[in-house]
């Protein structure tokens, strides 16, 4: 009978809580804790010393966040017009266009780096930078697209026509209004696709034939060859990183309100 | 004033249908400059397709819209000399009162210096001075319409088109608004064309009222003329409330409803004319002293509005009217009642019975309607052209929408004393009209069925 005395609804928490806190909370702490200590399991700042000392981490590191940063855009620029037109009532009537493009990503990211591969080997293009540019824009487009769309889908149609009154011939009308307002999509865009391509490691892999190493690369490289504290230091460096990069959309309140995906 | 220069924007055969459906048609309209103009109609009637075309956000089918002699149908928005108040704001979320209001100025390349001054002069014209480095989005509705006012007349455009601008707020508020759109576009002088479904609003703002149903143009007047002078019986219910009666012009000066014979002013109308008779309730006189009344009655129901008291009578004859009086009556009284022959409004019949196209597909079988009725022998043959006429009590509505020979939708009705007037769309687009004592409501599905006896056919050449 205790049981039922003590029963609260808030007990129903408990196994998420237990989750988060086995899954999320502890490996982060493992981190925090391998990073900061050495073999012997002594504090030591050694492994943030060896990072910035050795210019192949470093330089790696750096490669890594210019992909990052080249995918990203690359994702906008090809992105932002196909969810434009998505979304223009005037262009495209039919879920199936907005279907085909969000297809890709339900099919696991591995099948079609792979399927990407063999393609590329077909049609005899060689594997490398360009290819590895490829995949990335190939793999993450949808998640830009997508966010974008939902913006644009549920943004207010009288704003547009309202500008048109006020005297914006077209292009003005998209620069003034519709780009702001779809701001939104464009931060939560970038986060989809920026945090996931610093640390991809796979695609890097495949489509490059090992021969371009990224930041996850490294990462993954140092973990399996026993460097847990080195890796754990390397992993600490790219998840600030990628903090930093949420802080800047968090500073927009109607990003939480309206944003599309996250 | 010749027409040229008083006519600042001409309607001519402006034509739009969205699918099948015909949203406008045939509309011709000449705003004068300066006047306030209401399009007023219920939902659906095409008042805010007819404004859109004019801002330009929408293409007629046809027709053209000159503005000023020059011929702007295809000259897009934001080209035209003329700004819109949005029903619902549509107030830039990323922009602060101050940039929403300055951004129609600065595309225009207006001074900075000059923008500053333009700008408080159109806040202080809306009441919402200070205002200028607040968020859209803090601001309540009615101070968001105020700013969507200031940003459309701070660009000092040639006509002021406003779409339903005050539904949204509150009836209090409402009434505020009511008032300083007035005085504002005496201030400024320039063209207000107004979008409304709300009769009151139209008629307390107005110079000109256009009453609009169905893509048509009903009326077009001053709110006196509208009032006191309804062209038909759309009209007459739709402004105000009105007792709509069938009525038989016994001659010149001379009507006869409810039963009894009145005085009027109407003439021209010819001898036993069938019209339609409109008395509003207020225009009633109703004293307990039934004796030296015209006509007696028994009160059925007497209720408290404020200023008045509304009732409903049931005359000697068994009709029913609306009356408004300041005086309450008992209910189950008799009381006794007169109407002024000046407010005896007679209409026209736009119609007297059903009349429908269609051909004959055996000697006792007709097409119309889509579909096919019996009739009684003529001596037609399969395949003539034929117009088929029924009397408006004699259409059967059906409960069951199988059960009819055509399915239909109840789309208007109209209380005439005794019956109800409906008007019933069927499945490909042609009304019916319907006399009957059942109670109906707006969107019933029906069937509609007519027997044999009651289809009066003639051949049509």
């Amino acid at each position: 009978m205790k049981l039922f005395k003590s029963y609260r609804r808030s007990n129903w928490a408990i196994p998420y809580a237990l989750f988060l806190a086995i899954f999320v909370a502890l490996p982060l702490l493992l981190i925090v804790i391998f990073a900061f200590t050495d073999n012997s399991g002594e504090f030591s700042m050694q492994n943030f010393i060896k990072f910035v000392t050795q210019p192949e981490a470093v330089n790696t590191f750096i490669y890594s966040i210019g992909i990052a940063l080249v995918t990203t855009f690359l994702c906008i620029l090809l992105g932002y017009p196909a969810a434009y037109i998505l979304s223009n009532k005037n262009l495209n009537r039919s879920q199936t266009a907005v279907m085909l493009f969000i297809l890709p990503m339900w099919i696991n990211i591995l099948v079609r780096t792979l399927a990407t591969v063999a393609l590329f080997d077909f049609i005899h293009i060689p594997l490398g930078e360009g290819a590895l540019m490829f995949g990335m824009v190939y793999n993450f487009l949808p998640f830009m697209i997508y966010p974008i769309y939902n913006t644009l889908q549920k943004m207010d149609h009288s704003l547009i026509e309202a500008a048109q009154d006020l005297g914006a011939k077209p292009s003005t009308v998209f620069w003034k209004v519709t780009v702001p307002l779809s701001m939104p999509g464009i931060t939560s865009g970038i986060m989809m696709v920026f945090m996931p391509t610093i640390s991809t490691f796979a695609i890097a892999e495949l489509l490059t034939m090992n021969n371009i190493k990224l930041f996850g690369t490294t990462i993954q490289e140092n973990i399996n060859n026993g460097m847990w504290n080195y890796g754990a230091a390397l992993s600490l460096i790219m998840l600030v990183i990628i903090g930093i990069t949420s802080l800047f959309s968090d500073g927009d309140e109607q990003s939480q309100n309206e944003g599309g995906l996250l | 004033m010749d027409n040229k220069t008083n006519t600042i924007i001409k309607i001519e055969h402006l034509s739009k249908s969205f699918g099948d459906k015909v949203v406008l048609n045939d509309i011709n309209l000449d705003i004068r400059r300066g006047e306030f103009i209401t399009l007023l109609g219920p939902s659906g009637c095409g008042k805010t397709t007819l404004l859109r075309m004019i801002a330009g956000f929408l293409k007629p089918d046809s027709g053209a819209i000159v503005m000023d002699g020059n011929n702007i149908t295809e000259v897009p928005p934001h080209l035209r000399p003329l700004n819109t108040v949005f029903q619902r704001y549509a107030l830039f979320p990323h922009l602060n009162v101050y940039e929403n209001i300055a951004f129609g100025l600065k595309l225009n390349k207006v001074p900075a210096q000059e923008i500053e001054t333009r700008i408080r002069k159109a806040l202080r014209m809306v009441s919402m001075t200070d205002y200028e480095d607040r968020d859209v989005n803090s601001l309540s509705g009615g101070q968001q319409q105020r700013v969507a006012i200031a940003r459309a007349i701070v660009n000092r455009p040639k006509v002021l088109l406003l779409d339903e601008p005050l539904a949204a707020l509150d009836l209090k508020m409402r009434k505020d608004m009511q008032m300083e759109l007035k005085q504002m576009h005496q201030e400024l002088g320039i063209t207000f064309i107004y979008v409304t479904h709300d009769q009151e609003e139209a008629l307390t703002l107005s110079d000109t009222v256009v009453v609009m149903s169905d893509g048509k143009i009903q009326q077009i007047g001053t709110p006196i003329d509208i009032y006191n002078e309804p062209i038909n019986s759309f009209v007459a219910d739709f402004i105000g409330e009105s007792n709509i009666l069938n009525g038989t012009m016994a001659h010149d000066l001379e009507v006869e409803f409810i039963g009894h014979t009145f005085e009027c002013v109407d003439k021209g109308f010819g001898s036993n004319a069938p019209v339609d008779v409109v008395v509003r309730p207020e225009d009633i006189y109703i004293i307990a002293n039934a004796e030296n009344a015209k006509f007696t009655g028994t009160v059925k129901s007497c209720i408290f509005k404020g200023v008045h008291y509304e009732m409903f009578v049931e005359t000697d004859k068994g009709y029913e009217l609306m009356i408004q009086d300041y005086n309450a009556f008992e209910v189950g009284s008799t009381v006794g009642m007169f109407i002024k022959p000046s407010d005896i409004h007679v209409m026209q019949k736009e119609r007297i019975c059903n009349t429908f196209e269609g051909r004959m597909t055996s000697p006792t079988t007709v097409e119309i309607l889509g579909a096919e009725f019996e009739c009684a022998d003529c001596g037609l043959k399969e395949g003539d052209n034929i117009y088929a006429s029924v009397n408006f009590n004699r259409v059967e509505l059906q409960d069951n929408k199988e059960d009819g020979t055509v399915m239909g939708e109840v789309e208007f009705i109209l209380y005439k004393g005794n019956h109800y007037h409906l008007t019933v769309l069927t499945d490909d687009g042609e009304k019916v009209y319907v006399d009957t004592n059942d109670i109906w409501d707006k969107g019933d599905l029906v069937g509609i069925s007519i027997s044999a006896s009651d289809l009066h056919i003639t051949k049509r050449v």
